[in-house]
């Protein structure tokens, strides 16, 4: 075991695992993180803690994961190159260990320019691959990236995002090889809605060997409203959400159970392909549904 | 060349304020190639200054120059009778050229009258795209003739974000993804395989994380007797 967390107990073991998604809130008080970690409480192996997402201040993911843990569960913090030159996120990493996280994802970050300081400057000192070589320095070989000897390690289990639906096509795979390569022991993908896409996607790591060297989570975002699946298609970059799904919300009398059984019948389909080993469930604004997909999906108990 | 565009008349009249007797200086290197800063541009602006001037009794008294390369100092220096008895000279060369002139007229203020934006090159007629991020670290060897510290809006090392779809980049659909053009490139080239090596993080150091950067070329350095020899002023 690398960090023994949950999270890589779970996927080591062979079993299907269900990470989800926690949106910070833009407060100073710790009392929203409780509530919906309390509603999600036993209906995921690991809780994500999104970094600033969109490129929004909001409560930092480490001081979330803090609270998770005091509340029993297990955080995976996210962890963005946008904020944070080298220094910074290796303390960071030093500090979330020292507090009890385990799980840590490595991103790019999504621009400033999606968020509401556009005019901020954004760091990218390091990139999402770099990341994951100097955290697995860090843990494998107990050293700083500069070679200076930590006193203690850090016990980190390594996570990384993949884009399936991002371009070139053909890129794809070759950079999910090299996040492994970089130290990845788990995937998670963007929200999938193009299966066939998906499915394509699949089949080149496969033949590349990399889902018996990766754990992957297939990412689901269930939709809640006809205009939220317009607005995933037309203005979110480096999604595909197919016209089949946008007519099943439009013609939905209650969209959101609609929305709800949609994303079931994305884990059922995930559940069956050779090498997925979990679902990552982004509920972005409408967290405490997911006990309920995670249930009826068939996933508990956790 | 270096790439950049005036800043707007109602900025650069208030950034002329409380002066009276001014040169606007332009270059006729980078700044003329982009439209921003020659010849005819310096003639544009000082006529647009007088009227402004007219018409608001500002009192401007508006003279015009444009050197040759404004961040020489050997150009610079030609211009001294110009400058006499100016109190301001508002530069539309790049900041390199309104530093060397406030480096060799230490008592006239030299005022920004254009943004200095970027190292590029003319894409069509009007249209300039920067090219080049200046890291002191090339790596184009590696990204097909392609640099991805300034043409990625996250200076990513080792391909595209999740961000890229249809060839374009995250933050907009006229912003080019600098990976998608690397993969192109890479695959005309048959170097593909160039992509599938990780590149660590990178040593900023000759970037201006190292401070601001000298080079230094020992062969054409002069001592300073040599340099009272040839009178160097």
């Amino acid at each position: 075991m690398k960090a023994d967390s949950n999270l890589e107990r779970v996927l080591s073991s062979g079993k299907f695992a269900v990470t989800a998604e926690i949106g910070p809130p833009m407060s100073a008080s710790a009392d929203p993180v409780r509530k919906k970690a309390e509603a999600m409480k036993g209906s995921a192996d690991a809780f994500n803690l999104t970094d600033n997402q969109t490129a929004m201040s909001r409560m930092s993911s480490i001081a979330c994961a803090t609270i998770l843990i005091q509340q029993g569960m297990e955080p995976v913090v996210q962890m963005t190159c946008r904020d944070r030159n080298r220094i910074a996120m290796q303390s960071d990493v030093l500090g979330a260990s020292a507090l009890g996280v385990r799980n840590i994802l490595c991103l790019s970050g999504d621009h400033q320019s999606f968020g509401n300081m556009k005019e901020a400057k954004n760091v990218y000192d390091v990139d999402s691959i770099q990341e994951l070589m100097i955290l697995r320095k860090m843990r494998d070989e107990g050293k700083l990236w500069n070679d200076d000897e930590l006193e203690v390690a850090p016990q980190l289990f390594l996570g990384a995002a993949a884009n399936p639906f991002a371009d070139p096509f053909e890129f794809r795979v070759t950079r999910l090889g090299k996040k492994v390569t970089a130290g990845a022991d788990f995937v998670q993908t963007q929200s999938i809605y193009d299966m066939e896409r998906f499915e394509k996607w699949m089949g080149l790591v496969r033949a590349r060997g990399l889902h018996e060297k990766v754990h992957i989570l297939a990412g689901v975002m269930p939709l809640k409203s006809h205009k939220i699946a317009l607005y995933m298609k037309n203005k979110v970059s480096g999604m595909i959400v197919p016209d089949a799904i946008v007519d099943r919300m439009r013609n939905a009398k209650d969209p959101k159970e609609v929305g709800v059984r949609i994303c079931e019948e994305q884990i059922a389909h995930l559940k069956s392909i050779e090498g997925v080993h979990g679902v990552h469930i982004m509920a972005v604004n409408w967290e405490e549904i997911v006990p309920r997909i995670v249930s009826e999906a068939g996933l508990t108990p956790r | 060349m270096i790439i950049g565009e005036q800043k707007p008349l109602k900025e650069i009249c208030e950034i002329l304020e409380g002066h009276r007797r001014i040169l606007v200086a332009g270059c006729r290197s980078c700044v003329a190639i982009c439209l921003a800063g020659g010849e005819k541009e310096v003639g544009i602006l000082a006529e647009s200054l007088r009227l402004h001037s007219d018409l608001r009794g500002k009192g401007w008294e508006i003279d015009e120059v444009t050197v040759e390369r404004q961040c020489e100092k050997e150009w610079v220096h030609d211009i001294a009778p110009r400058i006499e008895g100016k109190d301001a000279v508002l530069s539309i060369a790049c900041g390199v050229g309104a530093q060397t002139i406030q480096a060799i007229y230490p008592k006239v203020r030299a005022l920004p009258g254009l943004n200095t934006s970027n190292m590029g090159a003319p894409m069509e007629p009007g249209i300039f795209m920067e090219k080049c991020g200046g890291c002191g670290d090339c790596v184009i060897h590696l990204t097909g003739g392609i640099c991805p510290i300034v043409r990625c809006a996250k200076s990513l090392l080792n391909g595209p974000c999740g961000g890229s779809q249809n060839g374009k980049c995250e933050i907009g659909k006229d912003t080019p993804c600098a990976w998608e053009e690397i993969h192109q490139s890479l695959k005309e080239l048959g170097r593909l395989d160039l992509l599938e090596a990780n590149i660590p993080p990178k040593d900023w150091t000759p970037s201006r994380s190292g401070g601001p950067r000298k080079i230094v070329r020992p062969e054409s350095v002069i001592g300073e007797a040599e340099k009272l020899m040839r009178g160097e002023r």
